[in-house]
């Protein structure tokens, strides 16, 4: 994993509420024993026709879209399925953050295994996000604050061990491994089942 | 003496190997660890990676349920696969529980079937265990006191090389249901109506307790049900205390405890339930005596109205448009009205025999309607042979049904099992996503009597107007 410390990019608003991990990728391109390319598929359904042509309407088929590496969506995102190839999708497209009011347990688990940072927001920051487009903002993780052009700073929630795995890219398995003693003790009392 | 505590917290402790502090999440010990051929590929590549092995293998099953076929031919004739990319996981889920030493239910393997379904089968899901499964139906298994609970792909691994998980302590919510269902309103019903009250995101952070007497007036498979669906309000895991109904369900069963064994268990498993006076940080109640059959209209599961009600009128609402404008449907209308082109009875939420003795019993004497594709695919190879040895099979034949070997299936359509573009579904499984059960599929969430009764017409039909119960 990279290290990340800031983001700043413009957005992408996708207002729809409860985007859930079957639209950021529909499970038929689940049958898949990597994690490369899910970039292509994702929100495929929304993104491209029957035929396989981006639509032209789709947000992230847009000019303005282009190159953007935070996302704000709706309401309450990532409801659904327990598919890491939601966030593996988001970032192998170039997402390095999600904004939303709310951000469903799995995915925001998911989400912080892999570096992509979850930005939980009050309804008042959300309001402005929804209505200001493009605008380019800092997902500032030394700090844990959203910078918005306007001036405004605003604190959002993450656990200091993802934070600090996230800030040094280090993955979490070592800190497991590292309780090796402490595992090997709690399975010699364990009881039978 | 110690403060009173809920079922959640008294599993909680028991599996705390290393407690949360301020900055680091609880290491949490896992009982048992489930896994099928589409969560796991990139979790085994990664021990390959690194060079670690399955910690406790004897603590992990696996099986192959999501993207396995469910035609005859392709399961037991060797005919191929349809689709290639999924031959390729099944082959590669076989190769890994090789290497690494895993108990695996292959695809010809009589006790294979979807891992929510068979754990319970098995009997080794049990009270008071911690089972994980990169699969967010996993809080299925919480319907015995389990604490299950849905996984991605990276912890995945982290289970495969140390048996541990890293959790932060979730907050507790209990859902009081009184009174008891009427004739003729099932578990799914119940459930769907707590997704309407609490809403996709109302357990989100929590981990719920379904109490109350309708809860434990229920089957084990009722109460898996309920327990299956917690994720849809949001909750990662839903739990129901054990009693004598959880006991009878798992004695005998092929890997539960035997004899002096099963004895100790029982008394274990009987601390379990939440002690009196315990306190959850949030609770709501719910009237189970004033429910009708249930129906999603939507596209997520909260979008859920009375079978003889009518889709409500919340025009302006952005979520409540684009669902209107997916599903083809129109704001006041009576929901029994909706036409019904396909009708899936299946999956681990309703894919258990007694799910589909109920849409037999429906089906009994009707013929599916001109027009409508009915596909019936039990749970378990187990589900299915207990069906066969009971006629059910004959039952939906004879009315016009398909009748397949065990799998997800329709409920994500990842093995092609699909239903197409523009289509309607009534559909016993889960999610009602835009696109879950094939691309523009538009699926409508019921009981099993409900979808059974929606074949018979076409329409979308109470089924206490078929079964006088």
């Amino acid at each position: 994993m990279q290290p990340i410390k800031q983001i700043r990019s413009r957005t992408v608003v996708m207002p729809a509420a409860n985007i859930d991990t079957d639209q950021i990728i529909p499970g038929r391109f689940l049958t898949t024993v990597t994690k490369e390319g899910l970039g292509r598929q994702l929100f495929a359904d929304w993104r491209y026709d029957t035929a396989g042509n981006p639509k032209p309407d789709f947000i992230l088929n847009r000019p303005e879209a282009q190159g953007c590496e935070i996302l704000v969506a709706g309401r309450n995102i990532g409801c659904g399925s327990s598919r890491e190839h939601a966030p593996w999708a988001l970032q192998d497209y170039g997402f390095k953050a999600v904004i939303s009011t709310e951000i469903a347990d799995i995915f925001r688990n998911n989400s912080l295994k892999n570096g992509l940072v979850p930005v939980i927001v009050d309804d008042a920051t959300h309001a402005w996000l929804l209505a200001n487009p493009g605008a380019e903002v800092e997902v500032d993780l030394e700090t844990s604050t959203l910078n918005l052009p306007n001036g405004s700073k605003v604190k959002f929630p993450i656990e200091p061990f993802p934070r600090y795995c996230i800030l040094n890219g280090v993955d979490e398995l070592g800190f497991i491994q590292s309780k090796e003693a402490q595992i090997a003790a709690y399975e010699a009392r364990r009881p039978r089942a | 003496m110690s403060a009173p505590k809920t079922m959640f917290e008294k599993v909680w402790a028991a599996h705390e190997v290393v407690p949360q502090t301020a900055d680091t999440p609880a290491v949490i010990f896992i009982d048992l660890h489930l896994t099928h051929e589409v969560t796991s590929p990139q979790a085994f590549a990664l021990l390959r990676e690194r060079g670690l092995k399955v910690r406790r293998p004897d603590l992990t099953l696996a099986t192959m349920d999501h993207a396995t076929p469910t035609r005859t031919e392709q399961v037991f004739g060797g005919a191929p696969i349809s689709i290639d990319s999924a031959a390729k996981q099944i082959r590669f889920l076989e190769q890994n529980c090789k290497e690494f030493g895993i108990d695996l239910f292959g695809l010809q393997d009589p006790l294979r079937g979807i891992v929510h379904i068979i754990g319970p089968e098995l009997g080794v899901t049990q009270p008071g265990k911690t089972i994980v499964c990169g699969d967010s139906h996993t809080s299925t298994h919480g319907a015995f006191g389990a604490l299950a609970f849905g996984i991605g792909t990276t912890e995945v691994g982290h289970v495969f090389a140390t048996q541990c998980l890293l959790q932060n302590k979730p907050k507790t919510l209990a859902v009081n249901v009184k009174g008891r269902l009427r004739p003729g309103v099932t578990a799914k019903d119940l459930i769907l109506a707590i997704i309407g009250k609490i809403g996709v995101a109302g357990g989100t952070g929590h981990v719920i307790e379904y109490r109350g007497e309708a809860i434990r007036a229920m089957s084990m498979e009722e109460r898996m049900t309920i327990c299956n669906m917690s994720i849809e309000a949001g909750a990662r895991a839903g739990m129901i205390a054990p009693d004598e109904t959880t006991f009878a369900y798992l004695k005998g069963r092929l890997r539960a405890p035997q004899g002096s064994d099963w004895d100790a268990a029982v008394a274990r498993w009987k601390q379990l339930p939440s002690d009196d006076g315990a306190v959850f940080d949030k609770s709501v109640e719910i009237d189970a005596a004033a429910l009708e059959p249930m129906i999603t209209y939507g596209t997520n599961p909260g979008m859920v109205v009375p079978i003889s009600g009518r889709i409500p009128d919340r025009k302006g609402e952005p979520a409540f448009d684009a669902a209107m404008q997916y599903m083809g449907l129109t704001p006041g209308q009576a929901i029994q009205d909706a036409k019904v082109d396909v009708v899936f009875v299946g999956s681990c939420t309703n894919g258990r025999l007694s799910d589909l003795r109920a849409a037999a019993r429906v089906l009994e004497g009707h013929k599916v309607a001109a027009g409508v594709h009915m596909l019936v695919v039990p749970g378990s190879q187990e589900v299915k042979r207990q069906a066969e040895a009971e006629g059910l099979d004959q039952v939906f034949k004879a009315a016009g049904a398909e009748w397949r070997e065990s799998g997800c299936s329709m409920c994500l359509g990842m093995n092609g099992d699909t239903v197409p573009k523009g289509e309607y579904s009534v559909s016993t499984s889960n999610r009602n996503f835009e696109g879950r059960q094939g691309v523009g599929a538009r699926t409508l969430l019921a009981s099993p009597e409900t979808a059974a009764a929606s074949a018979v017409r076409g329409r979308v039909t109470d089924p206490r107007e078929l079964v006088k119960a």
